[in-house]
């Protein structure tokens, strides 16, 4: 079976029809166990999203904050496995149609299989990969793989990356580009850097594929922000924080489903209504 | 170009363009890191190119490192080591205690070509940490060290010495509050700080170019060591012998002897509680490829890529990594890597200070407890040169314990020496 890829394209671009941002939310595959995170998932699919991000843990997040350190680790102590991660992707896709990414550190994937990954991520729905530390230079192999499968190899942009090197990850690159809203890791911040909309700029100038804006985007203020300038919003600590402070699972999911709608509410364009039959 | 104290690899023997010894290395960074990493890089380059870059190394290596440093035959040790001749590199009396300082001086220079104000690093056993410290203090650099919460604990000494000399050192309190979160956290650092601050790496570990580049800082104790073992033996060893965590150190040595095909390279790993156990820091010994802090090379890992968290009693080898040319070096059998474990170690430790009158640190008493064992299987007419890294101040209290506890378990009442 192939993967989504033409369906991320097309929940973007549908998206971009319906003048608004598309919404993508993340969530730590195993968190706080498999089946609540896979409920929580579907929470923020019935409430808004319209792409969701599945986290493989791992042990060693390099571009992760506090936050997602501590959904990692939760997850691994809680004896989550790659299998755990395929199924939490399958029942996302299954319960909503809606694209599901999965979101990992190369190691586990490379130690996995690169090939079994791809085509059981295929298998289970999943429209493609963002690999945070395999940098478009060291990915000519995924790629390849990952092309067979129909998965999108969505690569991350970030204020210091350079023009040049804009160009070689956005020809590289499928599905969308993932736009780091500033120089940092994951996580909570107050408010929006102004590095995002150069960025996305920057790499508009480049290339055709849709640009989403993630890292530091927690609230509505915020994503109604990024959502004048980008084709999307991804909200990850946010999201995962309100699980980690709720009483219990159920009470996270509430909340969750509350900030969703607000954050897609949110991700609509009032500036410029939506022309129908016309696409910008 | 001809200098006395840096020795740059020649073109030949450096990994490829892409980064790679063989199979290992590579840049797997987040795209955040790219262009700092590559500046690193370029600037590495233009610093080789300059004999003003070597000029200065080498008035900070002569006349504030101290070098060229010593080599000492330890003849009461050797008769413990099958009666081969044993020769120890000592890096030991480096200023700031151990081989780090060739490395930290070289980035640091780097640093203020680059026209960063600050600059961050990880430490294990502290030794880095101190070096790094140190080169801040003499060139005005804002300083900040991350450090594990279970390190600071064992290495308190160095802590000290790090807060004297003006650097923050913040407790990393994530995984298993080691060296390899150590690095984590300083990578985080670095994502957020990039245009003011540079990574003052401490290993031959992480991304292209850091392993090439620390290791061309640290080739000097080789090229050294060789000259002086020849000088003094009038021929070569037998074998070098280093201890490895990240591998700065044995590289450093190893590198010089690596067309002396005669010449065995031995890396001692720390085998913890015993590689059987899974309580060890044993990398190549134990571990298999994968990607950790930037590059492929062997690391210590379960079936699904998750880190494992290594043992060893020496904060400075408890790292479930290993550079990516000594991964290259043991895939090629150019290198023999062997598990020393904690008690092994620890043997050796008090053997050489109560032998010798030389107390090492307890990450180069693993070289020495591979001393012992190679030196038995060599005989009287073997000659080995060992590179004695660091000084143990630092490992009194974790000494104390150590044979405190060993003496109790055993129920003699005391152990003497």
């Amino acid at each position: 079976m192939s993967g989504n890829l033409q369906l991320l394209a097309g929940t973007l671009a549908r998206a971009k029809q319906e003048n608004r941002a598309a919404l993508i939310t993340y969530l730590t595959a195993g968190f706080p166990t498999v089946n609540e995170g896979i409920a929580v998932i579907q929470a923020m699919l019935t409430s808004g999203a319209d792409i969701v991000e599945v986290g493989l843990p791992h042990s060693d997040p390099l571009l992760d904050g506090p936050v997602i350190q501590a959904a990692d680790d939760i997850a691994l102590r809680g004896g989550v496995r790659i299998a755990d991660v395929i199924r939490t992707a399958a029942e996302a896709y299954q319960a909503s149609g809606k694209p599901v990414l999965v979101m990992s550190y190369w190691n586990p994937i490379d130690r996995y299989g690169a090939e079994r990954f791809s085509s059981e991520l295929a298998a289970a729905g999943g429209a493609g990969c963002i690999l945070p530390d395999l940098p478009v230079q060291e990915s000519a192999r995924w790629r390849d793989i990952a092309g067979r499968h129909s998965l999108a190899t969505i690569f991350l942009a970030a204020p210091s990356t350079t023009d040049e090197r804009l160009r070689e990850l956005t020809a590289a690159g499928s599905g969308f580009i993932y736009a780091s809203s500033l120089m940092g890791v994951t996580g909570i911040r107050e408010s929006v850097d102004t590095a995002a909309s150069s960025l996305v700029q920057r790499i508009r100038a480049v290339t055709q594929l849709p640009v989403c804006v993630g890292i530091g985007i927690s609230n509505a203020a915020q994503a109604a922000q990024v959502a004048g300038f980008a084709d999307g919003v991804i909200v990850a600590s946010a999201l995962v924080k309100a699980i980690l402070d709720a009483p219990d699972a159920a009470a996270g999911a509430a909340t969750v489903a509350e900030l969703t709608a607000e954050l897609s509410l949110a991700t609509r364009r009032h500036d410029s209504p939506a022309k129908p039959g016309l696409t910008r | 170009m001809h200098s006395k104290f840096f020795f740059p690899a020649l073109p030949g023997q450096s990994p490829d363009g892409d980064g790679y010894f063989g199979a290992f290395g590579g840049k797997f960074i987040p795209e955040a890191l790219v262009a700092a990493v590559d500046e690193v890089a370029v600037e590495y380059e233009r610093a080789k190119a300059d004999p003003g870059f070597a000029a200065e190394l080498e008035q900070l290596l002569a006349h504030y490192v101290g070098r060229p440093s010593a080599l000492t035959e330890v003849p009461r040790f050797a008769g413990h080591a099958g009666g081969a001749r044993v020769f120890l590199k000592r890096e030991d009396l480096n200023h700031t205690g151990s081989h780090k300082i060739n490395n930290v001086l070289g980035q640091a220079l780097l640093t203020k070509r680059m026209g960063k104000p600050r600059v961050i690093a990880e430490t294990g056993a502290g030794q880095h940490g101190v070096a790094t410290a140190t080169a801040c203090a003499l060139f005005g650099l804002e300083c900040t060290i991350y450090m594990g919460e279970t390190d600071i604990r064992r290495q308190a000494v160095n802590v000290a010495r790090m807060k004297m000399l003006g650097a923050t050192v913040i407790p990393v309190t994530s995984g298993s509050r080691t060296l390899k979160d150590a690095i984590n956290e300083t990578f985080r650092d670095w994502v957020a700080n990039v245009e003011t601050t540079h990574y003052i790496f401490g290993t031959v570990a992480g991304p292209h170019p850091f392993p090439a580049m620390i290791r061309d800082f640290q080739r000097v104790v080789g090229v050294e060591a060789r000259r002086q073992i020849a000088e003094r033996t009038g021929r070569l060893p037998d074998a070098v012998i280093a201890c490895v965590g990240g591998g700065s150190n044995a590289i450093g040595l190893f590198h010089a002897f690596l067309p002396d095909t005669a010449v065995r390279l031995i890396g001692c790993e720390a085998a913890g509680h015993g590689v059987t156990t899974g309580e060890h820091a044993a990398t190549l010994s134990a571990g298999e490829p994968g990607i950790l802090h930037g590059s492929r090379s062997y690391v210590l890992q379960d079936d699904e890529g998750q880190i494992t968290e290594p043992w060893s009693i020496s904060a400075g080898l408890d790292y479930p990594g290993v550079g990516p040319e000594h991964a290259y070096l043991h895939d090629t059998g150019r290198g023999e890597y062997r598990p020393v474990t904690d008690a092994a170690a620890m043997r050796a430790f008090r053997l050489l200070a109560s032998s010798e009158g030389i107390v090492p640190a307890i990450e180069s008493a693993h070289a020495l407890a591979g001393t012992i064992e190679v030196g038995t299987e060599l005989g009287p007419d073997g000659l080995i040169l060992v590179n004695l890294s660091g000084r143990g101040d630092k490992d009194m209290d974790t000494a104390a314990q150590y044979f405190g506890q060993a003496a109790g378990a055993a129920g003699t009442g005391g152990v003497s020496t």
